[in-house]
């Protein structure tokens, strides 16, 4: 296993130096004078020139990309053009935002994929898995923006339950500590505001979790299938256990496997993908950050977002690789 | 088997649970739609799409910045809200001198900045040497890009409005010019032109962009990027009694119809950017207000006077006559809109209200048409702006409502549209023959118009003058107006550029969009700014 860790975690060193390559490759592959194009076709000569030597554009090209390795490795990701700060740090609460949103919507998507999946199985041809499974087919096909809204009309509008928009109730701030509300709140033992914040994180967690949830559903189910044909669980059967133990204890770890490589991909491409989720529910993460940056042509904003998020999906992946090792040691790739 | 039940129960439960978040089953609002009860705090949550990009006033050229700068500085002058007229603001008057080369200010006496320093006359000269005078050790940390644009750039520089500011006494602070310029005082009312604290702009070495102080009704207290700008009341405010708010919020949230729903959900208490199709649900909403603002924009259809067959002036008549107005207003803008006759809005004080519209004619249309030697029409392009702006909401459909129009005078006209960014640049290097664009104005001074779109001065690439209109009698009346400070004078001389531009029709004025916004009903006093200047002075919640 830790052989196995170690050759998994090596492999990452080619991975992150293409990923380094194709984001420093970005602002040169703007058509033209890159200082020109982000400053428009009015800027006079000399601020042009300052913005290539504060970009770095006037050295030779290996230079830049040493110099641009030596910055990500001191956590320097630049500063913004738009607003002219560090983008580490103006990224950070956004990261910390869409990570809060990604991480609830996940043990939503988990909690009811994995266990609608499993009734599926188990109840097999019953109406409860006709129910469950063209659910899960309107959770994949649903668009995000669409549902979002239905759940502000819905619970927000016309029940009452639930607030639809923003992270926290702005007339009661929460002290940012970690950025984590949920964290912050009880760092501060503040039960009420830990709450609110909970409150906040359920409909834009529904709706960004309805697609991985559907999709864990259906890989659970069939997987699940799979492992009830087989003779371990006839024979725990045989003994007179019962169809609950069966399951939650025997069937359960062998169907996993399949089931966390599509919870790694999800949990992957939802921290990039929430920006509608974010639009819609004014949630100030790292999508909307990456997608105002993209409307400003703020470039350096463009490559940190990309780099930052490129490497979370690899570390999640590595994390999914070895986790799936735990649960199939059959697998260990050599 | 009992087991089994047991399981599913327990599923369905967790489920709900999950679901709905009411374990214990809260049915309370969530949301504060009562006020904040438990501080006795007085908030106001105002909804819009974007975050400002900066709080230093002289580099701010967003909407977003403005506003709320503009609760935290105050200027010389401003408008008395929603309407084009002058009013003292840290200056009690001014006036120009005799040759009209310089303009005295006098200021108000015992206002002090939130950091509780004191504003006088050397504050004014501070800021404007900010501004200006590249070297001041201060001029940093932001562009200046409204003061360069619109006093004709810094301190010494060829084309420069302003020569210097000098201390009269310690409240009256006189502007020297290099030539006489009327608009002065309007272009001091916009937010660019904001008092800062001289104090906190050397505390922080000329970046002020997140540590904003000034000697508006509000305070800066926090920013959190995309999400939130909180203001409290300063303490220190001139007027005693005001702001009646005790804190003011604004609030991110990036797409329309959610950003409606919070207001309809009491999570915020006022917005702007309603989608058009919403307009009617928000007027027959008991609980909501719609605030209707008058326009001071103008969309409108370009001709390219440079080109054929557009350099004929019965052409462009023949087209404006079949263009319907009234039709495109009703169809795109609820109503909310003032039918183009001229490029100035109606409410604007140099408006020439004598002027008929040309009136829908296709009869006529094609007569004009053949005079020039097009009995059949012709084919040509139209072009179309790729994104909704405020004074053309939706540029494709309008554009189409106009392709059909042409089409009955045997125009057959293309419709093209290239991305944002690409579209202005083509425009403004006259690459178009007819286009669709609008101008939003700062001011309501009339030269923002009249000057920024019809001058032959601004029909050379990169041109605001997308018409590419050159008429020397029209740049003459203009440069005049420029120079006279009597405001029925300046009046008069744009009143006769615009009987001229009106015959030679280089623009075809479309609409005259008004700005609308939705408040709930709590809101108590609120009129939008069109303009520069605060909107929440005076505004209070009831309970």
């Amino acid at each position: 296993m830790l052989q196995y860790a170690i050759r998994r975690i090596l492999q990452l060193i080619p991975v992150l130096f293409g990923v380094s390559i194709v984001v420093f490759a970005i602002i040169h592959l703007i058509p033209g004078d890159p200082a020109q194009v982000i400053l428009g076709q009015q800027a006079d000569p000399q601020t042009v020139a300052d913005l290539r030597h504060n970009l770095g554009l006037d050295k030779p090209l290996y230079q830049q990309y040493l110099m641009f390795l030596a910055q990500l490795l001191h956590g320097d990701l630049g500063k913004s053009l738009v607003t002219q700060q560090p983008i580490a740090s103006e990224m950070f609460p956004h990261l910390a935002a869409t990570a809060e949103l990604t991480l609830f919507s996940m043990v939503f998507a988990i909690v009811v994929g994995v266990n609608a999946g499993i009734l599926s199985a188990w109840k097999r041809n019953t109406w409860f898995d006709y129910v469950a499974m063209v659910i899960a087919l309107v959770g994949v096909s649903v668009p995000i923006f669409w549902l979002g809204l239905m759940e502000q009309w819905l619970f927000g509008l016309k029940l009452h339950w639930l607030p639809v928009i923003g992270r926290a109730d702005p007339r009661d701030p929460v002290t940012e500590v970690t950025h984590f509300y949920l964290i912050d709140t009880l760092l501060a033992g503040n039960a009420h505001q830990f709450w609110t914040v909970v409150q906040h994180l359920i409909l834009p967690g529904i709706a960004l979790g309805t697609i991985p949830m559907a999709v864990i559903a259906r890989m659970t189910r069939s997987s699940m299938l799979e492992v009830l044909k087989h003779d371990y669980v006839r024979t725990a059967r045989a003994k007179g256990l019962a169809d609950f133990w069966v399951i939650y204890k025997h069937a359960l770890k062998n169907s996993f496997a399949p089931v966390l490589t599509v919870i790694g991909i999800q949990l992957g491409s939802l921290l990039g993908g929430a920006v509608l989720t974010e639009t819609i529910f004014g949630w100030p993460g790292v999508g909307l950050y990456l997608y105002n940056g993209i409307g400003a042509r703020d470039y350096p904003v463009i490559q940190s977002g990309i780099l930052v998020l490129s490497v979370i999906f690899i570390v999640v992946n590595l994390i999914v690789d070895l986790l799936y090792a735990y649960f199939d040691p059959r697998i260990q790739y050599k | 088997m009992q087991m089994k039940w047991a399981a599913c129960a327990a599923a369905v439960v967790a489920l709900l649970a999950v679901t709905t978040g009411c374990g214990g089953g809260t049915t309370q609002p969530a949301n504060g739609t009562a006020p904040t009860a438990s501080s006795g705090q007085k908030t106001l949550i105002f909804g819009r799409g974007g975050d400002s990009v900066t709080l230093d006033p002289s580099g701010s050229t967003d909407d977003e910045s403005n506003m709320v700068c503009e609760e935290i500085y105050d200027t010389l002058v401003t408008y008395k809200i929603g309407t084009p007229e002058l009013q003292p603001d840290l200056a009690t008057s001014w006036e120009p001198s005799k040759d009209g080369m310089s303009w005295t200010f006098h200021l108000q006496q015992g206002v002090k900045f939130s950091d509780g320093t004191p504003f006088n006359a050397d504050a004014v000269v501070f800021n404007f040497q900010r501004w200006g005078d590249p070297n001041s050790p201060y001029h940093k940390g932001s562009s200046f890009a409204h003061y360069k644009s619109d006093l004709g750039g810094f301190y010494g520089s060829p084309g420069a409005i302003i020569k210097d500011v000098e201390k009269v006494d310690d409240y009256t602070v006189r502007i020297d010019l290099t030539h006489p310029f009327a608009p002065l005082p309007n272009i001091l009312t916009q937010v660019a032109y904001s008092i800062a604290s001289p104090e906190a702009i050397k505390k922080y070495n000329g970046d002020i962009s997140h540590h904003p102080v000034g000697t508006g009704a509000f305070e800066f207290v926090s920013w959190t990027p995309n999400d939130k700008i909180v203001l409290k009341k300063n303490p220190n405010y001139r007027t005693p009694g005001l702001p009646k708010l005790d804190q003011l919020i604004f609030q991110v949230i990036p797409d329309n119809t959610a950003r409606l729903n919070a207001l309809r959900a009491g999570q915020i208490d006022l917005m702007e950017g309603l989608n058009p199709s919403d307009i009617q649900s928000v007027k027959s909403d008991p609980n909501l207000n719609l605030y209707v603002s008058p326009s001071n924009n103008v969309g409108y259809l370009a001709f390219n006077t440079q080109k054929k067959p557009f350099d004929d002036p019965r052409v462009r008549q023949a087209i404006a006559m079949c263009i319907d107005k009234k039709a495109l207003i009703d169809a795109y803008y609820n109503g909310l809109a003032d039918a183009g006759v001229t490029i100035l809005p109606p409410k604007n004080w140099a408006y020439d209200s004598s002027i008929q519209d040309y009136p829908v004619d296709i009869a006529k249309a094609k007569q004009l048409l053949a005079e020039a030697g097009y009995p059949n029409g012709f084919d040509t392009e139209l072009w179309a702006m790729p994104i909704p702006r405020p004074y053309m909401p939706q540029p494709q459909q309008i554009a189409t409502a106009i392709q059909g129009d042409l089409a009955k005078i045997g125009i057959h006209a293309k419709i093209v549209t290239y991305d944002w960014a690409t579209y202005l640049k083509k425009t403004d290097s006259g690459e178009h023959t007819m286009c669709l664009l609008g101008w939003s104005a700062g001011t309501w001074d009339p030269t923002t118009f009249m000057y920024t779109l019809l001058d032959s001065k601004n029909a050379v690439p990169p041109a605001n003058n997308s018409a590419f209109y050159k008429n020397p009698a029209v740049d003459k009346l203009l440069e005049q107006a420029l120079t006279v400070s009597d405001q029925n004078q300046r009046a008069e001389l744009y009143k006769q550029a615009q009987k001229l531009v009106f015959q030679d029709e280089p623009y075809v004025p479309l609409v005259h969009s008004q700005p609308v916004r939705a408040g709930s009903k709590r809101v108590i006093g609120f009129t939008p700014q069109v303009t520069g200047g605060p909107q929440f002075t005076s505004v209070d919640l009831s309970n």
